[in-house]
């Protein structure tokens, strides 16, 4: 079974937020949340600086402190593509899964929920890339089957540097980034 | 169409899906929640042309079970290759913001109160026909002006052609593009145009003169330079703060604002003095080279050094960076460039550049752009106008070869050469758009008429006499997309869903209002698809296709060099015109030269703007999505300059012109991304108009603070990057 993932030229991101906004209206993300979000990391003095921008979300992590912490089960591991996900009707909105998450890349839906990126699995099923992916202008982003030597994530990421965010907190997360 | 699967959303969905049924709580930016999709959904894609800008990338909206969820690119499109921008993305926005504008209005007390009644269509339009053939008959046709932007404007435009004044104008001209244009036209006979016909994509040396691509979003243009970056292009970005490009330059020059022409010049000094340039290219097509060589051989990079602030070493190996990867190299030519008054001028330095490297026609430079043939429509003369255009008197501005807003304004304040008494302005909010709001406000209660066609109350509209409410551009037709490009095509904009309210479409609009002014020979067709199925059929195409395609491209032609597109250069010398005789007749520099710009007195700091990606000009403050994504500007300071002023990141602050013109609170990014004496805005907030809730009192707008500008001599042009501010600290606004 597969074990998706994705990988994030940031050579090529101009932090224009089209992932953002595509997750809003693909997903109906309510106002004031998002599932997604752009991070620039800027180092160094004028005139001599250097800038990564980053398109982020859930890491769908390979050890999901999320899914260990949950008291209900809701938050499990999907056996289609190893997807980290939310069973809304189970989930008591305790926001224990929110405390555990180094990337603080959830929050709580107003109809009472533990809500975040679920790679657009509904459009991953059908055959599509997630919204992010398939709209952006920049083509950035990349997103596979980390588990299939032959797909073009993991031909990224064997032939070119990458970083993943916060491996210190050793939950082993599924978004690499080329650097 | 991606459906979720029965399971899955039993699973995931069930929740939200009872929720949004029973009316979930969600506070949402699409009126009353829709929830995610659901299996058995009813959806249906209909192809169209966006409108958030006026780059017309084809796109597909599609909607569920009737109701609007999510635009996304044309594959079939040589614009957005199936990919919008953020804004295109966010278009959604348009249709569900709550702040539009939902009824005709007339003014019910003093100009620019905002205080207004709600009319019927009928009487709106009635109104204004009796008022315009009142003016028509008092001061003659001419005494109309037409503002307008973008393609929406061109049903209106051909109505006021009928009506028969010759003031239409833009601001995309004088306030923009136009300085740009100018000095492509004296250098190589033709202009950039838009969509820009630069291949980015294939350029291997990407040069950009304060042009943020990336921020700037014009989305063929940004997906080509991640292509280029992606291929390893060497990118030299030149500009005062350090853009989102300049994160992708290979080199960053930080050039004091308002030197860019000495360091052009300082390139070419090294192109031409080190022998570095296109000589085939110049020998064949050149023309006045030796002239032009020795005029700029005292601009060296050394005499350049304390003008520009750039070592000399590092101007001169940009200089053969761009050498090495000619005719590939693409000296970037802007777009917004109305910053300093000799913008024609610095344009024409740009060309020159380019010329050196030889990059015109050629891949990864400047192609030939190809367009479809779509006749126009066969409609009768329009009557000849009594009198010339009034923005220009006796060529005053030699060079301008489009109207100038700035000169219908001056006309309409000073009554020469004649009186202009009514503005009709479609989609453009001129208090934003234009320098000096007060000249501007000035010369509207000069006027007798005053009607603005809007989307959202703007600034603009609070001053009208009439306001007519148009549909956004999912609910309507509009004219055919032919612009010339990589690869000739026509893109349809049609009707996704219905106007919500009793906005009408631009044509509609036209057309009332033509029939009302006793038009009736210029409109023979009825509806905007017998428009449409008129002006596709000679093309071999049909309004159905159309409908279902939404974009129909034709086939490749050859738009470079390398592809067997020959060179020709309609200048009058017939060849590049490195000295431009037209320019010496007219007593201009006929090979640019650098003047210094006044510099910010002590304690001040020059003012610029630029571009966001998530919004247009001061058009999207309103949308939902977009609101959300970038909802006030910050006002960009040296994080040294922040520190020794005693003020804090996201502190708001007053920004105070030379003029004493105080701004709205505005909160600090304090920031290593920008010189020390300049402060930057991104265009667009600020909004003081009542009737755009979400957005008014957001941020700072910088047309507020552009008192000054500079004229261009050659074309009229309004450089506005001439005001200097100062902070003022304790700006009242909480945290």
């Amino acid at each position: 079974m597969a074990r998706f993932g994705m990988v994030i030229d940031t050579a090529r991101c101009v932090g224009c937020m089209d992932c953002v906004i595509a997750c809003k209206t693909e997903n109906q993300v309510p106002e004031g949340f998002h599932r997604d979000w752009i991070t620039t990391e800027v180092s160094g003095r004028f005139p001599t600086l250097s800038m990564e921008i980053r398109t982020e979300r859930c890491n769908h992590c390979d050890e999901p402190p999320c899914v260990t912490c949950c008291p209900t089960g809701a938050s499990h591991v999907e056996e289609f593509g190893r997807i980290v996900l939310v069973n809304h009707e189970q989930c008591i909105g305790c926001k224990a899964c929110l405390a555990s998450c180094p990337y603080d890349a959830r929050f709580v839906h107003p109809d009472g929920y533990a809500d975040k990126c679920t790679f657009c699995i509904h459009r991953v099923e059908a055959g599509q890339d997630p919204a992010c992916v398939a709209v952006c202008p920049t083509r950035c982003m990349h997103f596979g089957d980390l588990d299939d030597p032959q797909s073009e994530v993991s031909r990224l990421l064997q032939s070119c540097r990458h970083h993943a965010l916060l491996p210190e907190a050793g939950t082993r997360p599924r978004i690499f980034y080329l650097s | 169409m991606a459906i979720l699967s029965r399971r899955r959303f039993l699973k995931i969905g069930a929740g939200a899906g009872a929720a949004a049924t029973l009316g979930s709580r969600a506070p949402s930016w699409a009126g009353d929640f829709f929830g995610p999709a659901r299996p058995g959904d009813r959806l249906e894609r209909v192809p169209t042309y966006c409108d958030l800008c006026f780059w017309k990338c084809a796109a597909i909206a599609t909607t569920r079970n009737g109701r609007l969820w999510k635009i996304e690119g044309n594959p079939e499109d040589p614009l957005s290759r199936g990919r919008l921008c953020p804004r295109g993305t966010g278009g959604v926005g348009a249709y569900y913001d709550t702040d539009r504008l939902r009824t005709p209005l007339v003014r019910r007390r003093n100009r620019g109160e905002d205080e207004w009644v709600e009319v019927t269509w009928d009487e709106a339009l009635g109104e204004i026909a009796g008022r315009l053939q009142r003016l028509k008959a008092e001061h003659g046709p001419e005494a109309l002006a037409f503002f307008s932007h973008g393609i929406g404007g061109n049903f209106l435009k051909h109505t006021f052609k009928a009506f028969g004044t010759p003031n239409l104008v833009a601001p995309s001209y004088a306030q923009c593009r136009g300085p740009r244009d100018v000095g492509f036209q004296l250098t190589f006979g033709e202009d950039v145009a838009t969509p820009e016909r630069t291949d980015i994509a294939n350029a291997r040396c990407l040069v950009l003169l304060g042009s943020h691509l990336g921020e700037n979003m014009h989305n063929s243009q940004v997906q080509e330079f991640a292509d280029a970056v992606g291929a390893g292009a060497s990118v030299i970005v030149a500009d005062p703060r350090f853009s989102v490009a300049a994160g992708k330059a290979k080199h960053y020059l930080p050039i004091k604002p308002g030197t860019d022409l000495a360091l052009l010049l300082a390139w070419m000094n090294v192109l031409v003095g080190e022998g570095l340039y296109d000589r085939e290219f110049v020998a064949a097509h050149g023309h006045g080279f030796e002239a032009f060589a020795a005029a700029i051989a005292p601009w060296t990079p050394e005499w350049a050094f304390p003008v520009t602030g750039l070592e000399p070493a590092a101007i001169r190996e940009t200089a053969r960076e761009m050498a090495r990867h000619r005719p590939a190299t693409l000296v970037h030519p802007g777009r917004h460039v109305t910053w300093y008054g000799d913008d024609a001028q610095r344009s024409r330095a740009i060309a020159l550049v380019n010329a050196l490297l030889g990059s015109w026609g050629r891949r990864g430079g400047f192609f030939f752009p190809a367009s479809f043939e779509v006749p126009k429509y066969p409609y009768p003369p329009y009557p000849h106008a009594g009198r010339p255009p009034v923005d220009n008197p006796d060529g005053r501005y030699p060079f301008a070869d489009l109207g100038l807003t700035n000169g219908i304004r001056e006309a309409t304040l000073s009554g020469r050469p004649y009186p202009i008494k009514a503005w009709f302005v479609y989609a453009t909010n001129l208090l934003q758009a234009l320098p000096n709001q007060e000249e501007t406000l000035r010369a509207i209660q000069a006027l007798d008429l005053m009607v603005v066609v809007d989307v959202v109350p703007s600034e603009i509209a609070g001053w009208a006499d009439v306001v007519l409410p148009e549909s956004v551009y999912l609910e309507r037709y509009d004219d055919l997309n032919t612009e010339a490009f990589r690869e000739p095509f026509v893109s349809l904009r049609q009707p996704v869903v219905e106007s919500p309210d009793d906005q009408r479409p631009n044509w509609w609009i036209a057309r009332a209002l033509a029939l009302r002014l006793g038009l009736e020979a210029w409109y023979p067709w009825r509806t905007v698809e017998e428009y449409l199925e008129a002006r596709l059929a000679p093309a071999g195409l049909s309004l159905a296709e159309l409908k279902r395609r939404g974009v129909v491209v034709g086939p490749h032609r050859p738009i470079t060099v390398e592809e067997g597109h020959a060179l020709e250069f309609p200048t009058p010398s017939g060849k590049v015109e490195f000295w431009s005789n037209q320019l010496a007749e007219h007593g201009f520099d006929p090979v640019p030269r650098y003047t210094p710009h006044p510099e910010p007195p002590p304690g001040y700091f020059r003012l610029l703007f630029g571009r966001a990606p998530v919004h247009t000009f001061s058009r999207t403050q309103t949308n939902p999505l977009l609101a959300e994504a970038m909802p006030e500007n910050e006002v960009w300071i040296n994080a040294d300059v922040v520190r020794r002023s005693g003020l804090a990141n996201g502190d708001a602050v007053r920004l105070v012109n030379q003029d004493g013109v105080e701004s709205a609170p505005i909160r600090i990014k304090a920031t290593e991304r920008i010189r020390t004496d300049c402060v930057y805005l991104v265009h667009g907030f600020g909004h003081t108009a009542k009737g755009l809730r979400r957005t008014v009192g957001r941020g700072a707008s910088d047309a507020q603070l552009i008192t000054r500008y500079a004229v261009d001599p050659l074309m009229g042009g309004t450089g506005m990057n001439v005001n200097f501010v100062t902070l003022r600290a304790g700006a009242g606004k909480e945290a």
